[in-house]
């Protein structure tokens, strides 16, 4: 029995892969220094051709990340935080995401972002606590939110070996979680999503780091109501089936979703969920606000985030 | 071994005319409305292309701009099927999916034209550190305007190229207008001055002058290929015509007569054609080859609506219809 954390989980995805295929390579600031965790070691081992030390020019390294998977590399870029994919919008959603379709798919960008951090950390304010992941998943980028380590080290595996262009989040409120790992790590594929807890009156579908909120409020409200905890763990492409699946049993649901609400991501499940799926009751999102910016002071910031007590409130809501 | 259809003058002739016509043919197509949305002609600019990919080796690779082609065309890509991509056909280059402005050939190393001023510098870039990486000695020209000069990826893209030593040829086409804005008023400094100022070398070639352009790019790509990393060029050209097809709806006035007239006298065909006994031949083979080209493109039939998402992903994944259900 080993006790794994998320970083390390990132870490040993990145390392079997690295030893895996020679295309794979690393490209992000600090990575040599290994300063987000993901990357630690990895530079003596692998050395510095393969896992490479860029200057602060995010636009530069993301599109020459996508220019070398275009020539038969797998690169993945390590961003350190969210906020840069703004910077590198244009690299990723003008370049690296249409260069499949614009080319009659002549071209293949296999080239995986990995975010470390994403979200809030308390305290590192407006332009460090975005959580993204709707935008990407919106232009139609695969998107992955893995809440478990195990999930962390599986979607980051399939991700690399992935054709297409793919962002990671790796939620700030997830790298604390640690997991006993009995069976060997193995790689998860891309759109599974994965019930966390079974139930029967409630589905509360949680995206990443609220993943274990919800569990714990699963826990707390075991007496009075049977909840059902669904991690689609990859936003784009949905596991529609497993949603709908879910709710042909439950007939009740809950978003909780680490963004903004307004055409966030928890608007979309609504959506598909009024489109596809018969419910019981009105569905209810636990979010950021509406175009949400994290103030500094702490009490301001987790004030704006999806909290235990709103989970808590929308279930019962669902119920009644 | 360098591109062949290019190794000697009549070659980089025929090219630069099969460049001209087939840009003649497609304004002609724009009006006639067999190319919807238009394009941005390359008129006047045919020796920077066919100067530049003289330089190149078949297995070379290039990034292009909006106005891209003529590098497609001189790294030897079928007339035939760039019209077709021109009139969106299905044997086009690109399947009729990308247009004039995404028109790439893969097989010769073509990555693409690209609709983002600048954004295919650092694409260079990085294919040209993955030929390092990989151990191979291709090398990747860089097209862009002297309108790109001014995006900020650019210059990151010249700090990279320089600090990886990377084998990229940066091509500056400078034909002193983005779009209607006068270079004058838009560069500060110097184009060269930039690239060095990342240590690159550069120099300023004559752009109406294929020669000129080839022994320019003959050196960098000598440096490149022998590990001296990157290098700069600036092609001083001009278009002769507008900047889209769609200008002359709006009757600009950003240039004068006689100032378009001043270049086009010193139209590069012309003067390539003065020392080659046999150019009249060429002309003929080169209009016979646009003319199946175009009887190519028209034959070739349209994409099937149901086919518009094909491709949008490389590992097969189809995503949901926008439809209702």
């Amino acid at each position: 029995m080993t006790l794994l954390s998320y970083a390390k989980a990132m870490n040993t995805a990145l390392s079997d892969a690295l030893a895996a295929d020679p295309a794979v390579c690393v490209l992000g600031e600090d990575v040599g220094a290994g300063l987000a965790g993901l990357t630690l070691g990895l530079q003596q081992r692998f050395g510095a051709q393969r896992v490479v030390d860029t200057p602060l020019s995010e636009q530069a390294f993301t599109s020459a990340g996508v220019g070398a998977a275009l020539a038969g590399m797998r690169p993945v870029i390590e961003l350190q935080i969210p906020s840069l994919l703004f910077l590198v919008f244009e690299q990723l959603a003008n370049q690296a995401h249409k260069l499949s379709l614009m080319t009659g798919g002549q071209a293949r960008v296999p080239l995986t972002v990995v975010v470390p951090g994403s979200g809030s950390r308390s305290g590192w304010a407006g332009q460090h606590s975005d959580h993204p992941y709707s935008l990407f998943a919106h232009v139609g980028i695969k998107t992955l939110v893995p809440a478990t380590p195990t999930d962390a080290y599986g979607l980051l595996s399939s991700a690399i070996r992935d054709d297409d262009p793919v962002v990671l989040f790796a939620p700030a409120g997830a790298l604390g979680v640690r997991e006993d790992v009995t069976a060997p790590l193995a790689p998860v594929p891309l759109g599974e999503a994965r019930i966390h807890r079974r139930g029967s009156d409630v589905t509360v579908l949680a995206v990443g780091h609220l993943v274990h909120q919800a569990l714990a409020v699963a826990e707390e409200l075991a007496d009075e109501v049977s909840v059902e905890v669904l991690d689609p763990r990859t936003l784009y492409p949905l596991d529609r089936a497993a949603l709908a699946e879910s709710l042909s049993r439950t007939g009740r649901l809950v978003v909780a979703d680490d963004s903004n609400r307004f055409a966030g991501f928890a608007a979309e499940v609504l959506a598909i969920t009024a489109e596809e799926c018969r419910l019981l009751a009105p569905p209810r999102r636990v979010t950021r606000p509406d175009g949400a910016v994290l103030p500094f002071a702490l009490g301001l910031d987790q004030a704006l985030q999806p909290g235990a007590d709103q989970l808590r409130d929308a279930v019962r809501a669902v119920l009644k | 071994m360098s591109l062949p259809h290019l190794a000697d003058p009549a070659g980089r002739y025929r090219a630069m005319r099969l460049i001209r016509s087939f840009e003649e043919l497609a304004l002609q197509w724009v009006r006639s409305g067999l190319i919807v949305g238009g394009t941005h002609p390359y008129i006047g600019q045919e020796a920077v292309a066919v100067g530049v990919c003289a330089a190149l080796d078949p297995a070379d690779r290039l990034t292009s701009t909006h106005r891209g082609h003529g590098h497609v065309l001189a790294k030897g890509a079928d007339p035939g099927r760039l019209l077709a991509e021109l009139a969106g056909r299905v044997d086009g280059l690109n399947a009729g999916r990308g247009g004039s402005m995404h028109a790439a050939d893969f097989s010769l190393g073509i990555l693409g034209a690209n609709g983002i001023v600048g954004a295919g510098a650092p694409i260079a870039v990085g294919a040209a550190w993955a030929s390092q990486r990989l151990g191979d000695p291709r090398v990747v020209a860089s097209f862009f305007g002297d309108g790109a000069l001014n995006q900020g990826v650019l210059l990151e893209a010249f700090n990279l190229a320089s600090i990886w030593r990377a084998p990229v040829l940066f091509v500056c086409e400078n034909n002193g207008y983005a779009t209607t804005l006068p270079a004058g008023a838009a560069v500060g400094g110097s184009a060269c001055g930039r690239a060095e100022a990342f240590g690159i070398p550069a120099e300023t070639v004559d752009g109406m002058d294929v020669e000129a352009v080839r022994a320019a790019a003959d050196r960098a790509v000598a440096r490149a290929r022998a590990g001296g990393g990157p290098s700069f060029l600036e092609c001083l050209t001009y278009r002769f015509e507008a900047h889209h097809t769609m200008e002359r709806r709006f009757r600009l006035s950003y240039r004068t007569a006689e100032e378009v007239a001043s270049w086009r006298a010193r139209d590069p065909l012309a003067s390539a054609r003065a020392a080659l006994p046999e150019a009249d031949t060429i002309d003929t083979e080169v209009t016979q080859l646009l003319a199946q080209a175009a009887t190519f493109a028209q034959e070739s039939a349209v994409p099937d609506p149901s086919s518009a998402e094909d491709f949008l992903y490389a590992s097969g994944l189809k995503p949901r219809s926008g439809a209702a259900l």
